[in-house]
C-alpha cells in the first residue's frame, strides 16, 4: 500500500521535522527496494544491485524533495529529474510507483514484451521518465540545456536534477557539461552521482579511478557535497543545502553519494559485486525476507533514537 | 510523449520475455563460446604487436579472454570510447596492432570522428570489433545499432565486415590483423552460433561466396542473416523451393561482381540483413545494379527505417522479419506475389 505523502509542492516534506522526514524517507526507500526485488523476480534478473543501492537517494528525491504532480507527469512547473543511467530504470520505476505516477502492480511488467517499463529507461515509454538514457554520458548535457532554458524563461523556481553513475564520470561529455554549467552559473542544476564503485568491467578503482571527486567538481566551479548515499538523513541535508542555494545565477551543485550495491539485502551486500548481479530463481524469497528483517531492526533502532531525543 | 501502442496493462500476466533474453541462436544450432577472444589469442601468440583495447566492455565483447591470457597487452580505457579510439590510433602509429572493442552504437554514433580522422584517414591498422550490431539486443534504441553500416559506409578506407557465425569470426580475425588499414567488424559475442562449417565455405576478406546453391530463389545475405537464410533455405525445401544463399561478409569494399553475377539469372532475389533498409547491404546491392542492371528487381529483408522497440530479442526478430520463420514466410509470400 502506498502510504507516502503525495508530493505536490517544492520539498513536500520540508515543513516537517527532520526526524519525521527521515523516517518517512526510510519507509519510502524500503518500499522502493521491495519494488526493485519484485521487478527482478518477475523477470529473473535485472540491475537489482544498483536499484537497491540507489533506493535511498530516490526515496529522498521523489518523496522529500522534488516538486511533482504525480497524477500529471507533464505538469509544466515540475522539477526535472533526468535519469541518464538507463539501466537503473527499475529503481526509478519503483520510485515512480512510490510517488504515485504509475501503479505499483505495473512493476511486474518490468522489461517484459510490450511493457511501458523497458529494461533501459526511455521517455517515450514511461510516464514520468524525462529522457531516454542508456547511452551513458548524455544526461548532464541535456540538464544544462534545461537549466539554461528554464532560467531564460524566468522559471527560476524549477530545479533540474540529473542522476549519474560513477561510470559516467569516465565520459568526456560529462565534464564538458560540468564546465559549461559553472560557466553559465547554473545554480538551478543539481547533479547527483551514485558512487557505487562499480562499472561494467569491474570496480571503478580498477577500471578507471575517478577520485578525488569533491576536489574535481570544486575545481570546475561546483558546490560539491559528499554523503553516505544510504543514509537518508545525510541525503536530506545535502538536498536541502543544494536547494537553499539554488539561485539560478549561483554555482551548480553536485551531491556525490557513496552507496553499497545490494543495500538492504545482506546476502547481496556481501556477494561479489558485479555490474549484472546474478540471483538464482530460488533466492528471491530469501532476498525479500532479509529486506523485511532489516527493516524490522531499523524500526527498533529508530524508535530508540526517538526516545533518546525525547 | 506517447506510450507504446503495444503497451500492456497491469492486469495482463507478465511473461519472462525480457530484454535479457538475447540469444541469436536458433533452436538446435551449435554454438561456440567467445570465438573472437580465442581467435585473437591465436594471432597474438605469433605477433607481439597485437594489443587489446576496450572501453569498459571487455567482458561483454569477449576481449576478456585475451585479457586473461595477456594481461600485459590488455588496455582498459574506462567508459571513454573517443579516448579508446584516439589512443588506439596513437598505439598503431607507434608500432602496435590494436583490436579495440565496444558496442556498435558507441563505436559509430559516439566515436565516429575519432575513428574517421585518427584511424581511417592515416590508414592505420586498427581493428574495431563492435558487439551488438544491428538488432541484437532488446534494450531499445540506445543499444540497437540498426544503422551502423549506414553510418560507416561513407567513411573512406574503412573495411566493414559482417560475419555470419563463429567460423567467420575465427577466420576473419587473422586476416584483419594481416590486412593494412582500418576495419570495423560487426561482432557476435558470447555463445555464437556455428553454421558455416556444414558447407564448403571459408572466409576471405573482400569476397562474397555462394554458400549454398539453389535454382528458384537467391538470398543475398550478410551477418547473422546468413545463418537465418541458410536455416530458412532448409525449411523451404519442405515447400519444394530451392534456395541459394550468397554470403557477403565484407560490406566494404563490396564484391559487386560476384553479387551481380549471382543475380544475373531468372531467380527471384532478396537481400537479408540485420540492419535498417537504409544504407546497408540492400543499398550496396542496389548501387551495383544501378551501374550494371542485371536480373529481376530485388526485394529487401531488413529492419524498417524507424526506431525499434524494446523487448525480448526473439519477439523483435519475429516482429521485424528477421527470424528464420519470418524469412520463410516472406520468401513464400514473394513467390506468390512475383511468381
Ligand atoms: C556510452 C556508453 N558506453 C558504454 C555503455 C555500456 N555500459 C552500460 S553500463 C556500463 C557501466 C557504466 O558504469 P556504471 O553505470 O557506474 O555501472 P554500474 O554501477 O551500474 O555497474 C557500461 C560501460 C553504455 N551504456 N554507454
Ligand atoms: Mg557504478
Amino acid at each position: 500500500m502506498n502510504t507516502a505523502p503525495q508530493p505536490a509542492a517544492r520539498a513536500p516534506m520540508g515543513d516537517r521535522g527532520l526526524d519525521v522526514r527521515i523516517k518517512s524517507a526510510q519507509e519510502a526507500a524500503h518500499r522502493i527496494r521491495l519494488g526493485v526485488l519484485e521487478q527482478g523476480e518477475a523477470q529473473g534478473g535485472g540491475y537489482v544491485g544498483q536499484g537497491l543501492g540507489v533506493a535511498d537517494v530516490l526515496a529522498v528525491a521523489y518523496t522529500d524533495q522534488l516538486r511533482l504532480d504525480p497524477a500529471d507527469p507533464e505538469w509544466e512547473d515540475r522539477d526535472r529529474f533526468l535519469l541518464s543511467i538507463g539501466h537503473y530504470a527499475l529503481a526509478l520505476y519503483s520510485a515512480l510507483a512510490e510517488a504515485g505516477t504509475i501503479e505499483r502492480e505495473e512493476l511486474e511488467s518490468y522489461a517484459a514484451d510490450g511493457s511501458r517499463l523497458p529494461m533501459s529507461g526511455m521517455s517515450t515509454y514511461t510516464p514520468g521518465m524525462e529522457i531516454s538514457g542508456g547511452s551513458l554520458g548524455h544526461g548532464l548535457g541535456v540538464a544544462v540545456g534545461m537549466a539554461l532554458s528554464l532560467r531564460h524563461q524566468g522559471r527560476e523556481e524549477q530545479l533540474v536534477y540529473n542522476l549519474l553513475s560513477d561510470g559516467e564520470l569516465d565520459e568526456g561529455a560529462t565534464w564538458e557539461a560540468a564546465m559549461s554549467a559553472s560557466h553559465f552559473q547554473l545554480g538551478n542544476l543539481v547533479a547527483v552521482v551514485d558512487m557505487n564503485g562499480m562499472q561494467a568491467d569491474g570496480p571503478t578503482a580498477e577500471v578507471l579511478p575517478t577520485e578525488p571527486q569533491v576536489e574535481r567538481w570544486e575545481s570546475f566551479g561546483w558546490h560539491a557535497q559528499r554523503v553516505d548515499g544510504n543514509d537518508p538523513e545525510e541525503l536530506i541535508r545535502a538536498f536541502d543545502a543544494a536547494r537553499e542555494q539554488a539561485d539560478a545565477t549561483g554555482r551548480p551543485h553536485v551531491i556525490l553519494c557513496d552507496t553499497v550495491m545490494g543495500k538492504g539485502v545482506p546476502m547481496l551486500e556481501s556477494r561479489e559485486k558485479l555490474h549484472f548481479m546474478k540471483i538464482a530463481d530460488d533466492e528471491w524469497g530469501l532476498c525479500k525476507e532479509q529486506l523485511a528483517a532489516g527493516r524490522a531492526s531499523d524500526a527498533n533502532e529508530s524508535d530508540e533514537t526517538e526516545e533518546d531525543v525525547r | 510523449m506517447s506510450t507504446s501502442s503495444t503497451s500492456t496493462t497491469a492486469a495482463q500476466a507478465p511473461k519472462r520475455s525480457a530484454a535479457m533474453i538475447a540469444s541469436i541462436a536458433d533452436a538446435g544450432v551449435e554454438t561456440t563460446r567467445a570465438p573472437f577472444g580465442h581467435a585473437l589469442n591465436a594471432v597474438a601468440a605469433d605477433d607481439e604487436r597485437v594489443v587489446g583495447v576496450t572501453a569498459d566492455l571487455g567482458k561483454y565483447t569477449d576481449l576478456h579472454v585475451f585479457g586473461e591470457e595477456h594481461p600485459d597487452r590488455y588496455y582498459q580505457m574506462g567508459m571513454a570510447e573517443q579516448l579508446a579510439f584516439g589512443a588506439a590510433a596513437g598505439m598503431a602509429q607507434t608500432g602496435l596492432l590494436p583490436f579495440v572493442t565496444t558496442y556498435s552504437v558507441f563505436a559509430t554514433r559516439r566515436a565516429y570522428d575519432f575513428l574517421c580522422l585518427d584511424i581511417a584517414e592515416p590508414g592505420l591498422n586498427v581493428n574495431v570489433m563492435a558487439a551488438l550490431p544491428g538488432l541484437t539486443t532488446g534494450y531499445g534504441p540506445s543499444h540497437q545499432a540498426f544503422e551502423d553500416m549506414a553510418i560507416l559506409r561513407g567513411m573512406p578506407d574503412l573495411t566493414i565486415v559482417d560475419p555470419a557465425d563463429a567460423l567467420d569470426i575465427e577466420q576473419a580475425v587473422p586476416q584483419l590483423a594481416a590486412a593494412p588499414g582500418a576495419s570495423y567488424t560487426r561482432l557476435l559475442r558470447g555463445a555464437v552460433p556455428r553454421v558455416l562449417h556444414e558447407y564448403d565455405y571459408s572466409f576471405e576478406l573482400g569476397k562474397a561466396k555462394v554458400v549454398r546453391p539453389g535454382e528458384d530463389v537467391l538470398l543475398v545475405s550478410s551477418g547473422l542473416m546468413t545463418m537465418r537464410a541458410l536455416l530458412a533455405a532448409e525449411k523451404l525445401t519442405e515447400h519444394s523451393v530451392d534456395v541459394a544463399v550468397l554470403h557477403c561478409p565484407t560490406i566494404k569494399p563490396f564484391d559487386a561482381e560476384t553479387v551481380l553475377d549471382a543475380i544475373d539469372t531468372p531467380r527471384m532475389t532478396l537481400t537479408c540483413e540485420n540492419h535498417t533498409v537504409v544504407g546497408g547491404l540492400f543499398e550496396s546491392v542496389a548501387a551495383a545494379m544501378a551501374r550494371r542492371p542485371v536480373g529481376r528487381p530485388v526485394t529487401p529483408i531488413a529492419l524498417p527505417d524507424e526506431f525499434l522497440d524494446a523487448g525480448a530479442l526473439p519477439t523483435l526478430h519475429d516482429r521485424y522479419g528477421l527470424s528464420t520463420d519470418a524469412v520463410v514466410a516472406r520468401v513464400l509470400a514473394e513467390l506468390d506475389a512475383q511468381g
